[in-house]
């Protein structure tokens, strides 16, 4: 699903240059759950925005699906975020004057469908994440736990390839992380690849694969034996 | 333009910023409002002034005398010109190929008139029958003065509405009734209307008959001609400063007067006077859409500055939209779409407001050069596009800027 081959990226912070990636070599198969560890700085984040198509490698190659992704214009980079990927974020990211409905339905509305249409399918997957009844909140009458599951509902929405989860529990505490994390476990039971950035252990210890990062290099990558956050609960 | 989710969108970033959105159209609804009165005005001016040139025919020439001021070929300065038929008669001979109209005026000075035991304080104006067209007046009944009255000192009178009105008061027909001029009867014989009233006020006799009756001998006050109309403004501008020049040539040698004593005489053409004032005009009201550009620029500037914040604020929401897989020009043309829309609806609403204020007051407006103030449907037309390309520019470079914004960086962005 995911093959990169001899990743590098590096900052220009003044007349230093930051080197933060230096050759990164991995491939994801479909319907794996990978953890991508590491401290702050070792270079997780910018992995992930690569992968992300948010921000482009100096070097090295990354193909998705197939597909090699280089040399994006702004709009074609928008049109495979769209269609390939979804994004959970640390701090949630809903638009705050939108309902949870119309969140989940935004990235639907990207992709042209009808307006009743994207409703229908938004409401399917927040009742998939449990808040039907919470569909015409907005993001500021939710808790912590609450807005990540409609930020997993909206990734999910548009059916993409891979979900890429940038510390989707850090904002939360660890009841709530294991709910989220029980979420993400049966997402991927479905069959969707899924990539975790994370920093802490037990989080990583609910993936099947952890990647470990160090300085902008990949120092470990093994398979682990998963733990159900049902276990936690 | 059709799509309800970006109305909805905007409906939702104005709702959230009330005041903000408010102040902004304010400052544009201002501007449009400025730049319409300015408009009104300038085309007030115009009319105003079209008016004032109205009460005489557009290419008559006046020539009046004066005293002198210089000294000239031994003759002190502080001389009294006086105009005499033979002066009229010569410039008639000397330029009469350019004349259409022409004819002397002589004013007869105190003299008692009287219409049965009513007495009238009413000018009396001894002219020729070509003045009618001189002075524009349009005969309401009866006839004008002609060379028949001319050649017989015939005691006949034309008057004004405005007297006929006054005097006879709708109870009986003037024509044919007798007012005595300083005992001597004079038979109506014509009622003129003119556009305003002062100059309905007027009582006009034959120019001989006033000379002959009235002590005149051969002295004349005035005299005036008309040219005959030319298709072209700047030609008939031309001809009429060239016959001006001519006349008042002819008047200073006859007269013995310095050829740059400008007190001796005054030789005034109505179409030189036009074109000084049309051209002022013209002046103004580029002065006025200048002003009124400048005053929309100020809002333009205002709305863009505001669309900036209103970037900076939604610097996240953009990132997050554009992870979803919002295009570029999505995002700006929902900017573009906000600042045009609030440009229109305050821009218009201006409009509206002081094109009503025109509508209402501008007929009421009487004050001297400025009439009927209005803004005619091109103008308004020419507005509501600028207005559109306001908008347009108001929201571009916000609009353009949101949607270079890095998308990590957007998303940083706290």
């Amino acid at each position: 699903m995911i093959e990169i081959k001899d990743l590098h990226k590096s900052y220009k912070m003044g007349s230093n240059s930051l080197h933060v990636l230096k050759g990164i070599n991995f491939s994801v198969e479909e319907g794996e759950l990978v953890a991508i560890m590491g401290s702050s700085g070792s270079g997780k984040s910018t992995l992930l925005n690569i992968l992300g198509m948010l921000d482009e490698a100096d070097e090295g190659e990354y193909m998705l699906d197939d597909i090699p992704i280089k040399n994006l214009n702004e709009t074609k980079a928008a049109n495979y975020r769209n269609k390939f990927l979804g994004f959970i974020f640390q701090s949630f990211n809903l638009i705050n004057y939108k309902t949870a409905l119309e969140n989940v339905a935004l990235p639907l509305y990207y992709q042209k469908m009808p307006r009743k249409q994207r409703q229908e399918k938004a409401l399917k997957y927040l009742e998939q994440v449990g808040l039907k009844e919470w569909s015409h909140h907005l993001p500021s009458e939710l808790s912590g736990g609450q807005k990540q599951r409609v930020a997993i509902a909206r990734a999910m929405v548009a059916e993409p390839k891979v979900l890429l989860a940038d510390e989707l529990t850090g904002a939360l505490d660890s009841k709530t992380s294991y709910e989220v994390m029980e979420l993400i476990q049966n997402i991927n039971d479905q069959g969707n690849t899924i990539l975790v950035v994370t920093h802490e252990p037990d989080i990583a210890q609910m993936c099947k694969r952890i990647v470990h990062l160090k300085d902008g290099v990949i120092v470990k990558d093994e398979k682990v034996k998963q733990v159900r956050a049902t276990a936690h609960v | 333009m059709f799509d309800l989710e970006r109305w909805q969108e905007i409906f939702d970033t104005i709702r959230k910023n009330k005041l903000r959105t408010f102040l902004t159209g304010v400052s544009v609804a201002s501007g449009i409002f400025m730049l319409v009165i300015l408009l009104g005005f300038g085309q007030g001016m115009q009319n105003g002034i079209a008016y004032e040139f109205e009460e005489d025919a557009s290419t008559s020439v006046w020539a009046w005398p004066g005293v002198t001021s210089k000294e000239f070929k031994g003759l002190n300065p502080g001389r009294r010109i006086q105009f005499r038929n033979e002066n009229y008669e010569n410039a008639g001979m000397l330029f009469g190929e350019s004349i259409e109209y022409k004819s002397p005026r002589y004013f007869v000075r105190n003299v008692q008139v009287n219409y049965g035991k009513e007495s009238l304080v009413y000018g009396i104006q001894g002219v020729s029958g070509n003045f009618q067209f001189i002075e524009n007046a349009k005969m309401a009944e009866g006839r004008f003065i002609n060379i028949q009255d001319e050649a017989s000192t015939a005691k006949i009178a034309v008057i004004g509405r405005k007297i006929k009105q006054d005097v006879f008061q709708g109870k009986v027909d003037p024509i044919g009734e007798l007012i005595t001029i300083s005992g001597i009867p004079f038979k109506i014989v014509g009622i003129y209307t003119e556009t305003r009233d002062r100059e309905e006020e007027r009582i006009y006799i034959p120019i001989t008959t006033a000379q002959k009756v009235f002590n005149g001998a051969d002295r004349i006050n005035n005299m005036s001609f008309t040219l005959p109309p030319v298709e072209n403004f700047d030609e008939a501008v031309v001809q009429a400063i060239s016959f001006k020049d001519n006349l008042r040539t002819y008047l200073q040698q006859a007269h013995t007067v310095a050829p740059d004593d400008n007190s001796a005489m005054e030789v005034w053409s109505a179409l030189e006077e036009a074109k000084r004032y049309f051209s002022l005009i013209g002046n103004i009201k580029f002065f006025f859409w200048f002003v009124g550009i400048c005053t929309i620029i100020a809002g333009v500037v205002g709305v863009s500055n505001i669309m900036l914040i209103v970037v900076k604020e939604r610097t996240r929401e953009i990132g997050i939209r554009k992870a979803l897989g919002a295009k570029p020009w999505s995002i700006i043309g929902m900017i573009l779409h906000e600042a045009i829309f609030v440009t229109a609806i305050s821009g218009f609403a201006g409009l509206i407001f002081s094109m009503g204020l025109l509508e209402i007051v501008g007929p009421y407006v009487e004050v001297d050069y400025v009439m009927n103030p209005s803004v005619n449907f091109n103008v308004a037309l020419a507005t509501v596009f600028v207005l559109i390309l306001a908008g347009t520019i108001a929201g571009f470079f916000p609009a353009w800027r949101a949607a270079h914004i890095h998308t990590i960086d957007a998303l940083r962005d706290e």
